[in-house]
């Protein structure tokens, strides 16, 4: 696709297993070199020549807005990894358990420089399965960290029971519905799964579909059955619907008005963005034979025509926002404003 | 200028092969030294000898020079310094190795960062540190007196190293990173995380704001006169007014050289108002003030441009890459 270095955000509490899935990742024979950005120096059981210590610089920008916001170490030490092109394959940020992953995120669509040499592959949160139904109690970040993820890994899955696991796994699914969620101990995961993931590809985005889709028991799953713990989270959603953070997921059959739509998610993210961790979509547009698709963080949105609408595709619009006390009715009429 | 002139510039380039991306290009009198963003320098003498000079474990991050010395700092947390006769020395080594982001050289002294940590090792090699709210940005010594600026988030602080003062901060909202002073050091301007530069009129600390850039800027020179501060970070050159008290408040840049690609770096020769510029699509431009006229001193290329200068009497002017392209052009 592009020769874009891919970035793997690793987020999760103190002790839940980030160290052990980076070492995994650091040791593991799949000929692939990684520079690693950590907070902790010394954590890392693996000799590794580009290991970078961080900071954690959050910066607002000059707008003022406190969800437009950036690691300022990041940018400089990406820029300063890319003096060494060559020397590795993939870069991995690890963040700390209180951090907050939208400024690491939304700092590769707001650099210009660090943009055009990298990508971000996805936001991985590792969540001990014990400790993580009181974290999202009592932590707002472990909550924050779980939306905002494109794969969970439920660790230290021997811990707990089956019911509990059950459990958890419905509360984790009643934040972040399209996550792929992987139940693991030691983080034995397919490196596969965290790695390489593509999550904020829009060429890839038809990829999350069958996570993404099934919040609300949609009509075609494609490739269901990969994911052991999602099927559960149908009924997961009605039991637990997280009273801060939600999603929203919409969609329709009608075509879409794009000089209606753009005007009113443009709308929605300068007045909600703050509340918007992630939002998702694939929208057809009235006489458009493209899908187009999009992503956003908070204010930023990415999007673009992705392919033609193959003849055996049901040509329907579906989006999902995930935030924190969402405005649902007024998104759903928002939206349903914008059909044809 | 005509394309007869470009034709000759073209002519009159001596091609260099880095074998990497060119992160600065500085000259030790009329030696370009082309610091490579691995490892070593690569001197090319005005005798046409190259010599490769292997300085740092790793990565270099920051370069400045006053022509005589090429500071370097690494990611093996080294400060170097070397001179035209490949002749390298340890500046300091960081105690716990971090990265060294940025350096500056004048009034005799190195000064380098390391995160938060500030420090400066005087003529008499006297070591000094100063701690600052958030990682510098950016490092620039005054023009006269012994005096640093450090910018960093919210603002920039002006430290006085032989002072026991405390630094003097300057507030501003935003991640501010590369700085530099005018040449009469009555102003001090920052590039920001936001496509714009911020100035501050150091008698009153009044503000100016200098918008409407299309992306981050990167580079900032001031010509021979000093009556302009050249800048990227536009689809032409722009050029801000210093020449009176005010400096650029209130008033409007001037606008050169609009182009295809983005400018990225630029170099103001030392003695002539003329501006070299490189731009995203790996053309250089050579734009005369008086007119405006443009020649071409290299064609555009496959990567953008990384690093301009000039010597310091104007007769050579070095460029480099990012895939690794280099040349000097004889304007002599
Ligand atoms: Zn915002």
């Amino acid at each position: 696709m592009t020769d874009k270095i891919p970035v793997t955000v690793l987020t999760g509490y103190l002790g839940a297993g980030k160290t052990t899935l980076l070492n995994r990742i650091l040791s593991e024979p799949h000929g692939k070199k990684y520079a690693v950005i950590v907070n902790e120096f010394g954590e890392i059981g693996i000799d590794n020549e580009l290991i970078v210590g961080a900071d954690e610089e959050v910066f607002e920008m000059n707008n003022g807005c406190i969800c437009c916001t950036v690691r300022g170490d990041l940018i400089r030490i990406i820029d300063g990894l890319m003096r060494r092109k060559g020397k590795f394959d993939a870069i991995i940020v690890e963040t700390t358990g209180l951090a907050d992953p939208a400024p690491v995120a939304q700092t590769f669509f707001v650099d210009e420089a660090v943009g055009r040499r990298t990508r971000l592959d996805a936001v991985v949160a590792v969540a001990d399965a014990k400790w993580l139904k009181d974290r999202l109690k009592d932590a707002p970040e472990a909550k924050n960290q779980i939306a905002f993820a494109d794969v969970i890994l439920v660790n230290k899955t021997d811990l707990v029971t089956p019911e509990e696991l059950r459990e958890i796994e419905m509360r984790v699914r009643a934040i972040n519905p399209y996550a792929r969620l992987h139940r693991t101990q030691r983080c034995s995961v397919p490196l596969g799964d965290v790695l390489a993931r593509n999550a904020f590809d829009l060429e890839r985005i038809l990829d999350l579909e069958p996570a993404f889709l099934g919040s609300d028991g949609g009509a075609h799953h494609p490739d269901h059955g990969r994911d052991g713990a999602h099927a559960h989270h149908h009924d997961g959603m009605a039991h637990y619907h997280d009273e801060e953070i939600q999603s929203v997921s919409l969609r329709t059959e009608e075509p879409l008005d794009p000089d209606k739509f753009f005007p009113w998610v443009q709308d929605l993210v300068a007045k909600d963005g703050p509340s918007i961790l992630r939002c998702k979509g694939i929208l057809a547009f009235q006489g458009d034979p493209q899908r187009f698709v999009f992503q956003g963080i908070h204010m930023i949105l990415d999007g673009d025509h992705q392919r033609p609408w193959r003849e055996d595709e049901k040509r329907e619009s579906r989006i999902v926002f995930i935030g924190r006390n969402l405005p649902e009715e007024n998104i759903r009429r928002g939206f349903a404003a914008c059909q044809v | 200028m005509t394309d007869a002139d470009t034709a000759s510039l073209t002519e009159r380039t001596r091609a260099i092969v880095p074998g990497g991306l060119v992160a600065a290009v500085h000259f030790l009198k009329d030696t370009a030294a082309f610091v490579l963003g691995e490892a070593a320098l690569l001197l090319a003498a005005p005798n046409r000898e190259q010599r490769r000079v292997a300085i740092h474990d790793g990565g270099i991050l920051a370069a400045a020079c006053d022509g005589q010395r090429l500071v370097t700092g690494g990611d093996d947390g080294k400060v170097m310094a070397t001179d035209a006769g490949a002749d390298s020395t340890i500046v300091a080594v960081d105690p716990k190795r971090r990265w060294i982001d940025q350096v500056a050289i004048g009034s005799g002294a190195v000064a380098w960062s390391a995160g938060r940590q500030v420090f400066v090792k005087t003529a008499k090699s006297e070591e000094r540190t100063t701690d600052v709210p958030s990682s510098a940005g950016g490092l620039a010594f005054a023009p006269k007196g012994f005096r640093l600026a450090i910018a960093h988030y919210n603002g920039a602080t002006l430290w006085f190293p032989n002072a026991a003062a405390a630094p003097e901060r300057l507030e501003w909202k935003g991640s501010h990173l590369a700085v530099t002073f005018s040449p009469d050091g009555k102003f001090l301007v920052t590039a920001m995380q936001e496509p714009m530069l911020h100035g501050w009129r150091l008698a009153d600390a009044k503000h100016m704001r200098m918008a409407g850039y299309a992306a981050k800027v990167r580079s900032l020179d001031w010509t021979a006169d000093g009556d302009w501060l050249a800048t990227g970070g536009s689809n032409q050159l722009i050029l801000w007014p210093f020449a009176g008290k005010d400096g650029p408040l209130g008033k409007m840049p001037r606008m050169l050289a609009p182009a295809q690609g983005l400018a990225v770096e630029v170099a103001c020769h030392p003695r002539q108002p003329v501006v070299a510029v490189g731009f995203a699509d790996g053309l250089v431009l050579l734009v005369r003030l008086d007119d405006g006229a443009e020649i071409v001193a290299r064609r555009p290329g496959a990567a953008p441009v990384s690093a301009l200068a000039w010597n310091a009497t104007g007769s050579l002017l070095a460029f480099g890459t990012e895939d690794g392209e280099a040349g000097i052009v004889d304007l002599g």
